[in-house]
């Protein structure tokens, strides 16, 4: 099978094909136009669409605010923060400005901020950032992670169809590692998780790029000692499809609930607190969590890489949760 | 297409229908505003109440020259005069304030924290500043549509608001586009109970235009004619593709940060300087002494806006507020993911 595209070529085509088929749609970010971004995910978009592929000024906060009164006067801006870290200068307009909007005013202010996250070897703390959690707490916004070439793909389009702000996290590791035939896929509308690998014995409910460190990790376990291992994709983190986590549960009795954001809360937690809630009775074991650690992304790759959860240290959550 | 509407500047002197519908503006919000302020020490408002008493002249100048319909406004907390001028309804304040379930905000948000995106009047957030990038990209939408064709937009903020980020990124982002857009600043000597020696170090705001690369322009508040004539002038000059200007206007707030504060705070030099001038009463002695309005025709104003304001506040008040039951507690608008979470 020939590898012709990446996740980041998903990205930039999709955005073609969004500036294709619908005039409402815009990009603004900084070094986007004739640069083409900094991980050019706009490349050679500008030539075509010089209205509509606009630079900005280093002005997160404002970038943001651009965006909800261009789609209150109708557009759909696409905003490429240059990385998910930057956004925290911009948190006042999203999580203030836009995601109350629709609320208020009955106006809904339908625009998509990529935020280019997760870390990668040698980005540091600042450039490695997952975001996805604090901006699902505020009421008001979608939040997707996808996972696969054809979700970068699918899923950035949607976003762009959607009527409300859309916080797109896409995984910078994944840019140019993660290759696929086409972007062709099941098509799985925004909040709809996915079954990527079917188990029995315990399921791992991750999103983003943990998805394939926790596909490493089961195939490990079934080589280890036959364990078969479910891993669930949620894809959208907000909303969360909480009957397809449920149901794989309900099929293993553990879960392992799994992301690359810090410890404190967020969207394992919330995985956690709803399969306790709505599927206690079906847990044969105490749900656990598995997290990167409770300090700033470093920057060295070696303490990057123990950082983050890897394989390794998904297998030892894992065994401890079959063994219990 | 928008109509082309009256000039309100005619050889750089505002047109007298322009000052008078300013006045008539200003009018009307100091007479909603005294009523607000009655509801609210009799218990009536539903939070908290924040008036424009002093800054009408210029809130109203430029809600006046602005056309709805065409024009963006973003007014912020001291602009009741500038809403009305623009064409926001009596009903609007009132249901909003009173928590009516009829009014645009249907109990969601409150008092100041009202407006009609979708007619160009947008709703403001707490966040000082905010509104200039969303104003500036309402505008850039407007550019790339291809319908920006002399559509202004404009927004208020006061000397406090010029310290934050927003207002910086915004008035960079809407200079680099060489945007339509007006923004005037009420330096009105406080924010909250902060006086400007702690707020900025730069001897006048307006300085701050050229670091910008926009036009500035200072402006006595407290004259009606002045603020007309200045304002009138800056949306004009916007409107005939001048780019980003920036109107700073020097007056003082009468009065507290809100209906809960005396603003005890205040300099007393300051309040019987020239800038304590109340210009309700002043652009009333201009007026009249210049023969634009007559003393019959002012208490006629005066008597058709409190009629108004008096049955605005008398449906809101029969209205019902909110009901929590019938609430659908949903944030988002699309269809395919409304009520999930």
């Amino acid at each position: 099978m020939s590898q012709a595209v990446t996740y980041i070529d998903a990205i930039r085509d999709a955005q073609e094909r969004a500036l294709e088929e619908n005039p409402k749609v815009f990009l603004y970010g900084q070094d986007i136009g004739k640069f083409g971004g900094a991980f050019k995910a706009t490349k050679g978009l500008q030539e075509k669409w010089p209205e509509r592929v606009i630079d900005a000024p280093i002005s997160e906060d404002a970038m943001i605010g651009m965006a909800v009164g261009a789609a209150i006067e109708g557009m759909r801006p696409i905003v490429e923060m240059q990385f998910a870290d930057f956004g925290s200068v911009a948190f006042n307009q999203i999580v203030n400005q836009a995601s109350t909007h629709y609320y208020r005013t009955g106006v809904p202010v339908p625009l998509v901020v990529r935020m280019p996250s997760g870390g990668t070897p040698g980005s540091g703390p600042f450039h490695s950032q997952s975001v996805e959690s604090i901006y699902s707490h505020y009421p008001g916004s979608v939040v997707v992670t996808p996972a696969t070439v054809s979700d970068a793909y699918s899923m950035l389009l949607q976003a762009v169809e959607l009527d409300d702000p859309v916080i797109y996290c896409e995984h910078k590791f994944l840019y140019r590692w993660l290759k696929s035939e086409n972007y062709e896929g099941d098509d799985l509308p925004i909040g709809k998780a996915r079954i990527t690998r079917k188990g029995k014995h315990a399921t791992v409910v991750t999103y983003s790029a943990m998805v394939h460190e926790a596909v490493r990790a089961a195939e490990m376990l079934k080589q280890e000692g036959g364990w078969e291992i479910e891993v669930v994709d949620l894809r959208s983190v907000k909303p969360l499809d909480t009957d397809t986590v449920v149901a794989s549960v309900a099929r293993t009795g553990r879960l392992l609930a799994l992301g690359e954001s810090f410890p404190w809360g967020g969207v394992t937690a919330e995985v956690v607190s709803r399969v306790c809630a709505d599927g206690f009775h079906l847990l044969d074991a105490p749900p656990m969590r598995l997290n990167s650690k409770d300090s700033p992304v470093p920057y060295h790759p070696k303490l990057w890489a123990m950082h983050r959860p890897t394989p390794e240290s998904i297998c030892a959550a894992l065994r401890n949760l079959l063994a219990y | 297409m928008i109509e082309a509407t009256e000039p309100i500047i005619e050889n750089g002197e505002p047109t007298r229908e322009y000052v008078r519908s300013v006045m008539y503006a200003m009018l009307r919000g100091r007479i909603m505003e005294t009523k607000l302020s009655n509801l609210y020490k009799a218990g009536k408002i539903v939070g908290g109440v924040y008036l424009g008493k002093g800054q009408e002249a210029v809130s109203a100048s430029l809600g006046a020259a602005l056309n709805k319909g065409q024009d963006i406004f973003a007014p912020l907390i001291r602009d009741q005069a500038g809403r009305m001028a623009f064409g926001e309804e009596s009903l609007d304040t009132t249901r909003t304030y009173l928590g009516s379930a009829q009014g645009p905000m249907r109990g969601r948000d409150g008092n100041i924290h009202r407006g009609r995106p979708a007619e160009g009047l947008f709703a403001m957030i707490s966040h000082l500043g905010a509104a200039v990038s969303q104003v500036g990209g309402a505008l850039l939408a407007k550019r790339i549509q291809g319908t920006l064709g002399s559509s202004v937009g404009a927004t208020c903020i006061g000397d406090g608001a010029t310290s934050t980020g927003a207002f910086h990124e915004g008035l960079n982002f809407v200079a680099v586009e060489r945007l339509p857009m007006v923004v005037v600043v009420a330096d009105n000597q406080y924010a909250y109970s902060t006086s400007n020696e702690r707020q900025y170090a730069c001897d006048d705001l307006v300085d701050r235009a050229r670091g910008y690369g926009v036009a500035g322009h200072s402006v006595d508040g407290t004259n009606v004619h002045e603020c007309a004539r200045v304002i009138g002038s800056a949306v004009e000059a916007a409107r005939a593709g001048k780019g980003p200007q920036l109107v700073v206007a020097k007056l003082l707030r009468l009065g507290g940060h809100g209906e809960h504060d005396d603003g005890s705070y205040v300099d007393q030099e300051l309040r019987e300087s020239h800038y304590g001038r109340d210009c309700v009463e002043v652009g009333k002695k201009l007026l009249t002494e210049s023969g634009v309005i007559s003393d019959d025709e002012y208490q006629a104003w005066v008597d058709e806006i409190s009629t108004e304001c008096q049955e605005a506040v008398a449906i809101a008040q029969r209205e019902d507020g909110p009901d929590p039951y019938r609430e659908d507690w949903s944030a988002t608008a699309s269809p395919s993911i409304r009520g999930l979470q």
